[in-house]
């Protein structure tokens, strides 16, 4: 993975801050997601498939459709995240890249916390962007959208940072894809329920002020600690 | 020294002793205690006005109820104490505890759709305390699935418990947004527990059976406990002595051996 590394001039004199070492990772993370796009497109298009079970399996009316949308969207999103998740860490561990970052001297919480922020620009943002379009198939009125976009982008920050808790604790073991997703869904719960209310509000026209604070105070709670587990986790699969 | 007794439960042998010592001053009172109850809520107590004699499942409903929450908490601070201090019998009683914990939040489930049945007209309502113990029991299937997967044994005890401490930051927020959600959906179903006016000869078997079952719960906990430090600690000498093995056991033999 050494050649994917960006070409910034590293150790001459300064080592670089704090901010400039996110960065690089971020660029880094981005630069190798892309040059493997088929993954990239993979949650998406689960997403798209599981959306179009339910008019499938259900009933092919937008109207009845528009009353279960928010479910299924954030069903769907939920499942989709859940899928990349297994990679989130899996190649850095097995080449060595993640042991050199515990080894760094860097604080390894930020450093994880700049990975799980380039697995949110990888599938979280495209996930959010794509609910709108899956939301109009299903009949939800376009003055929703707006809310659906902001509801999924915000749940999805959150969803990416108990991943990467539930991706650092399962690094050890082989299989992990079912395991991890039972020790993430249920932390989820709460990012399902003022997610999928805020979709419904939105849909009806409703303010849904309320769930979407919810849906950011749950962010902003995930970003202090998530990093913190995930990095203890990470350190004690390494040892 | 004020912390020897802290350092010396570092000592499993110290503590397999200890804990078989404490046994039966858990396991005797806690039989007692919940024959009492059991006769008393049973019998003694009087049918519900409302409910007639279908309420009477809650003594054994709610005391299951309270101890899935509390060994779920026990876990979490057990699994810290491990980790902070690398104390190993800590780990040892997390992962005697999970089992336990699991069973009566199973428990708590089964008597709570039982009771439903009369009371709602069917075995599952969506009900906000059912939803949440429904989600602490996949959270439990989750730690002991995550010890399970891991063949060493050092890791599978820390890396748990860092999902109990997560887990155990989550709870809170899962039963509160889980009882917003359902307040969106239903008005709030019986109150069978904060009934402010339960008469005494209802409320003290009640009380009776909360502490009948947390005494089960501490035998039960102590005598897996032993067991798990005699399956953790197999190859040391003390083992095989404490078992009444000769003193020339396999185990005792390598040792003086090596």
């Amino acid at each position: 993975m050494q050649a994917a590394l960006p070409s910034v001039q590293l150790g001459r004199g300064s080592a670089p801050s704090a901010w400039g070492v996110a960065r690089l990772m971020l660029e880094r993370d981005l630069r190798l997601a892309f040059r493997k796009a088929s993954q990239l497109v993979q949650p998406l298009a689960f997403f798209a498939m599981v959306t179009t079970l339910f008019p499938l399996a259900i009933t092919p009316e937008l109207s009845r459709l528009r009353h279960i949308a928010s479910g299924v969207l954030w069903a769907a999103a939920l499942l989709a995240s859940l899928l990349a998740l297994e990679f989130l860490f899996r190649d850095d561990a097995q080449d060595g890249t993640l042991e050199q970052y515990a080894l760094s001297g860097r604080a390894l919480t930020g450093l994880l916390s700049a990975k799980t922020a380039a697995h949110w620009l990888l599938t979280g943002l495209p996930l959010a962007l794509m609910a709108p379009i899956a939301g109009v198939a299903l009949g939800v009125p376009g003055r929703a959208l707006p809310g659906i976009l902001a509801s999924v982008t915000l749940g999805t920050v959150t969803l990416s940072l108990l991943g990467a808790i539930g991706a650092a604790l399962t690094l050890g073991v082989r299989r992990a894809g079912a395991l991890l997703s039972l020790l993430t869904l249920p932390l989820a719960i709460p990012v399902l329920i003022f997610g999928a209310h805020a979709t419904q509000l939105a849909i009806r026209g409703e303010p849904y002020g309320a769930p979407l604070t919810l849906l950011a105070a749950l962010a902003v709670f995930g970003m202090t600690l998530a990093p913190l587990a995930a990095a203890a986790a990470v350190r004690i699969n390494l040892e | 020294m004020a912390w020897t007794w802290f350092h010396r439960l570092a000592s499993p042998p110290h503590v397999y002793r200890t804990a078989g010592r404490l046994t039966p001053w858990f396991a005797w009172p806690a039989a007692i205690l919940i024959i009492a109850g059991l006769i008393g809520g049973l019998w003694l107590a009087p049918p519900d006005y409302q409910q007639g004699d279908a309420y009477r499942i809650m003594y054994v409903h709610a005391p299951s109820a309270w101890l899935s929450l509390m060994v779920y908490t026990l876990m979490a601070v057990a699994g810290g104490i491990g980790l902070i201090w690398r104390m190993k019998v800590a780990h040892a009683l997390a992962a005697a505890a999970a089992p336990i914990g699991a069973s009566f939040t199973f428990a708590t489930l089964v008597t709570g759709s039982l009771w439903g049945k009369p009371m709602w007209g069917t075995y599952w309502q969506w009900d906000p305390r059912l939803t949440s113990e429904l989600l602490l029991f996949f959270l439990y299937l989750g730690y002991m699935g995550l010890r399970a997967a891991f063949e060493d044994l050092q890791r599978a005890d820390r890396v748990s418990a860092v999902l109990a401490v997560v887990g155990v930051i989550n709870v809170p927020i899962i039963h509160y947004s889980v009882v917003w959600w359902n307040s969106l959906h239903q008005g709030p179903s019986v109150m069978y527990l904060g009934k402010p006016t339960m008469p005494p000869s209802m409320l003290v078997p009640l009380l009776i059976m909360f502490l009948g079952f947390t005494l089960f719960f501490g035998a039960v906990l102590l005598m897996r406990l032993r067991a798990e430090v005699l399956n953790r600690e197999r190859a040391a000498r003390w083992v095989s002595a404490a078992l009444g093995g000769e003193p020339g056991g396999r185990w005792a033999g390598e040792e003086i051996g090596a």
